[in-house]
């Protein structure tokens, strides 16, 4: 699965490019495991793991921490293991399996590959085919948007799984303007908020205004009444929907 | 003696296993969030949209779609590929399959 921004909602992508992933991989090891070894190793591997990207990768060349939340055996047949992983972002699951070869002495690769889910998105939501997209195009160009709009689910959803804060309409534009969030704007927020987190802000229709790096703590910002909330790093939302009251 | 000191240092191990594989259990995306309210305001029905009234057009600019991903091409080419077909100016995805 591959969840694609279209436009404008290219801008949530940073939101949820670091939230958790979920595969369900198919290893091959290199030589006649025992099923409790095998499994016994696997378990070595949930928590907190060292890994170095490997040579073909995105991202530079330097051993980091990951977290592996889970991981599941579903089946061993001879060589192969079926399993789901449970992982931080940015977890390169061909290591893993190269790693966990290592641990066994025999060695190991990865064989296939699916992802599940990436945050809040899952395989069980409306997983859309190519060919499924292209017909509900033709139709939305021959004047029926019906099967478009089925397809389509608004990028609220990739910004679900962040801690929110929701504020009032006259705060909205000037954060469509990069102006940062004051205390008097905000009407609801989430319980847990801490500073430096990365937090949506929605306005009291639901829509995603922007987001931004919280200055305060949920505590902090329900006992005070005035001062910067958040720092807005990317907005969302185009100028002009909501009343320009902050000209005034 | 030596084997007492061993025990306690099972023991306490154990603790801290269980403890670190409770952390682990919970899944950032099974996080539950709660709400507080700091004032209560309405909204103007004049301004905005909620996300689920939008017009098509509209819905397609702040929209996504959760692509069912061939195994051939890269994810790169796959949004390139909607992009082309949908017609629209940009279009991005949420990191990479490593499968390459």
């Amino acid at each position: 699965m591959l969840p694609v921004a279209l436009e404008e909602a290219t801008k949530v992508v940073q939101g949820f490019l670091y939230s958790g992933k979920e595969y369900v991989c198919a290893m091959q090891v290199h030589a006649d495991v025992p099923e409790e070894t095998l499994r016994g190793v696997l378990g070595e591997f949930v928590g907190e793991i060292y890994q170095k990207p490997p040579l073909r990768a995105s991202v530079k060349r330097e051993t980091r921490k990951r977290s592996i939340y889970r991981l599941e055996v579903h089946e061993v047949d001879g060589r192969m293991v079926l399993f789901t992983c449970s992982c931080q972002a940015g977890t390169y699951i061909r290591k893993l399996c190269s790693d966990i070869g290592e641990v066994l002495g025999c060695g190991a690769h990865m064989r296939e590959l699916r992802r599940t889910r990436a945050g809040p998105f899952t395989e069980e939501n409306g997983l859309v085919t190519l060919h499924e997209l292209s017909l509900a195009q033709s139709e939305f160009e021959a004047g029926n948007p019906e099967p478009l709009r089925a397809i389509i689910k608004p990028m609220e959803i990739a910004l679900s799984s962040m801690p929110r804060i929701e504020v009032r309409d006259s705060a909205v534009d000037a954060l469509c303007h990069g102006a940062d969030l004051a205390i008097p704007g905000i009407v609801k927020l989430d319980s847990s908020i801490v500073k430096n987190s990365l937090v949506a802000l929605f306005s009291l229709k639901g829509e995603g205004v922007a987001l931004g790096r919280a200055l305060m703590t949920t505590r902090e910002i329900l006992d005070q009444e005035k001062g910067v909330a958040a720092k807005t790093e990317r907005v969302l939302m185009d100028r002009g929907r909501y009343p320009a009251m902050w000209k005034h | 003696m030596v084997a007492d000191s061993f025990d306690f240092i099972e023991s306490k191990l154990q603790v801290h296993c269980a403890e670190v594989n409770c952390l682990q259990t919970v899944m950032p995306w099974a996080v539950t969030r709660e709400l507080v309210t700091k004032v209560e305001d309405v909204t103007d029905p004049k301004y905005g949209c909620r996300p689920e009234e939008r017009s098509p057009s509209i819905q397609i600019k702040y929209g996504m779609v959760n692509v069912d991903k061939p195994p051939g091409p890269s994810s790169h080419e796959v949004v390139a590929w909607i992009k082309r077909m949908m017609k629209l100016s940009h279009a991005g995805h949420g990191g990479t399959l490593e499968t390459e």
